[in-house]
């Protein structure tokens, strides 16, 4: 046997643990959650571990309201950003503004939680009344935690437009703007929606700053307006988990909620790749 | 030699030839233009006068400003941040460098075709519409009307009419520059800069886009920056040879190629350097 085949397996070894774990992670969650998954238990209005009852509609809505408010409002924020970024922004402009927000990358999501427990709640509880804990804080929260990738991406898929169309566009006597937005906008859009499905993924499966912003209420239910106190599907895992019984249809129930999280995630990496690829399709 | 014997007929043709160039009026004006790149001088006292409904070219060796000298007169050097320069450039009356130049009248007065085929990602028919819709000229039938006029002068109706709706990318090489060019001739230009429309296509389609410019100076003045001597000799009235920033000569095609009166254009002619 020669010397390199030695080297390339063992980079074959290390490259098929990480895909191993998937797997793994996934037979996993199938098993241990997959008794639990039923139509009661995703259309079930009753989440009460003490009468055994496990129904996860409130969460679950819980969790796309809280998801897609924050989304709306991390776009209505990101999305101009990264077109000044990419576009109007002096150079040093965009070097400080960047780093900037790579660093709130970095920042660990409790941090951002701890912020909202000391700023936003009562804030909101000041001026909009409630106990602060709400939906709208957990908007908040996300959306300073999704908004850095939706910049970074965002700013990456305009930047990418080729300097051409934008060229094209200017000799054609269109304004800054104009070529901007008829130009090279619709050039970026697919990498855009991408960034924004991929933000959406980094905010389903967020849990530590929400858990901390969003109430919990121990019987969650139907929201009512934008400052009542939802669960989430994360919260319940990370709040319930200590406390459920080994091997109980709680334990399952929880694990069920995983699996939930799981398919919700991989569904949304599916329709960001399938977008980009249409991007490269398209040429 | 028989080939070189001149017939009443071809006489009589050259004649008219010289009167269409030399009875032609000036369209485009270089007067003491100069033109820099932060420290670097990239146009040096350039004096030229490019005439109207004729082709010119510039030809040159790579990095002679051919390119930086077609932008001047549309002012797409602007965007380089760097760029500055002094002289004026005129087109008919109007000098292009003037205080109160808007720009993007200037750029739809003066359409441009880029080296590579640039089509917008978006359908055929909306990179057409791309410029009227920008400045407003026309919409719904009106906008259809000047889509398919555009396209019929850049010989490519007959190509797209049934795919107007389909991308622009999915058209040939040769058919998106025929693109580009009627998407430039769409918000009615009087002047067509082409920077090496060709140097990217295959033969068959470089012919298609010279019998193209040959239809458009009837309307237009057309500006070709080319590196390919036959092509400059095939299809342009009059040359313009550069060098590292200069015009070292400017005259008839005819005259250039045949009689150069510099020694570097002729060795740049007979492929010396270049």
């Amino acid at each position: 046997m020669k010397r390199g085949d030695i080297a390339s397996k063992i980079l074959f070894l290390c490259a098929s643990f990480s895909t191993l774990i998937v797997f793994l992670i996934i037979i996993f969650l199938l098993r241990e959650g997959i008794s639990a998954l039923n139509w009661n238990f995703l259309m079930g209005m009753v989440w009460s571990p003490h009468k055994n009852l496990y129904g996860i509609f409130p969460t679950l809505l819980g969790t796309l309201v809280v998801v897609a408010g924050a989304i709306i409002i991390a776009t209505a924020i990101g999305v101009p950003c990264a077109v000044f970024l990419a576009e109007f922004s002096p150079f040093w402009l965009r070097n400080m503004i960047k780093s900037t927000v790579e660093v709130l990358v970095g920042v660990p999501s409790v941090v951002i939680g701890f912020f909202g427990l000391i700023v936003i709640i009562p804030f909101i509880r000041n001026n909009l009344g409630g106990r602060g804990e709400s939906i709208l804080a957990g908007w908040i929260v996300l959306a300073i935690m999704s908004l850095p990738h939706i910049i970074s991406l965002s700013e990456d898929a305009i930047r990418a437009v080729p300097t051409s169309y934008r060229q094209a566009s200017l000799a054609l006597g269109a304004t800054k703007w104009q070529t901007v937005r008829r130009a090279v906008l619709p050039s970026a859009s697919s990498g855009m929606r991408a960034a924004i499905v991929l933000g959406v993924g980094r905010a389903v499966g967020e849990t530590m700053a929400v858990l901390m912003v969003v109430g919990n209420p121990e019987t969650p239910w139907i929201p009512t307006g934008v400052l009542d106190r939802v669960r989430v599907l994360t919260s319940t895992i990370a709040i319930e988990f200590s406390y459920a019984e080994w091997g109980s249809p709680h334990q399952y129930a929880l694990f069920a909620i995983g699996v939930v999280l799981f398919f919700i995630v991989v569904a949304l990496n599916l329709v960001a790749t399938f977008v980009i690829r249409r991007r490269n399709w398209n040429g | 030699m028989n080939g070189n014997e001149i017939t009443p007929g071809q006489a009589m043709q050259d004649v008219f030839e010289e009167f269409r160039i030399d009875g032609a009026v000036n369209k485009v004006v270089f007067r003491d233009f100069n033109l820099w790149y932060g420290e670097n001088h990239v146009l040096k006292d350039i004096s030229v006068e490019i005439k109207s409904n004729i082709i010119t070219s510039i030809m040159g060796p790579s990095g002679c400003g051919k390119s930086t000298f077609l932008r001047a007169i549309d002012r797409m050097n602007d965007i380089i941040p760097e760029c500055r320069t002094s002289g004026q450039v005129f087109i008919d009356e109007d000098n292009v460098y003037a205080e109160d130049v808007d720009v993007y009248e200037l750029r739809k007065r003066v359409g441009m075709v880029f080296q590579k085929p640039n089509p917008f990602p978006q359908s055929v028919y909306d990179n057409v519409a791309y410029g009227v819709r920008i400045h407003g000229m026309a919409n719904g039938r009106e906008l259809d009307e000047a889509v398919e006029r555009s396209l019929r002068m850049a010989a490519l109706w007959d190509e797209v009419s049934d795919r107007l709706d389909e991308s622009a990318l999915t058209l040939s090489g040769g058919q998106q520059q025929r693109l580009c060019i009627a998407r430039a001739l769409a918000v009615e230009p009087e002047i067509l800069l082409m920077d090496e429309p060709c140097s990217a296509l295959d033969p068959i389609a470089t012919a298609k886009i010279e019998t193209l410019m040959r239809s458009l100076q009837e309307k237009y003045t057309v500006v070709l920056v080319t590196h390919n001597l036959q092509q400059a000799a095939r299809v342009s009235d009059m040359t313009a040879f550069m060098y590292i920033g200069e015009v070292v000569e400017f005259g008839r095609t005819k005259d250039l190629f045949e009689n150069p009166e510099k020694e570097l254009t002729e060795n740049y002619i007979t492929g010396k350097f270049g």
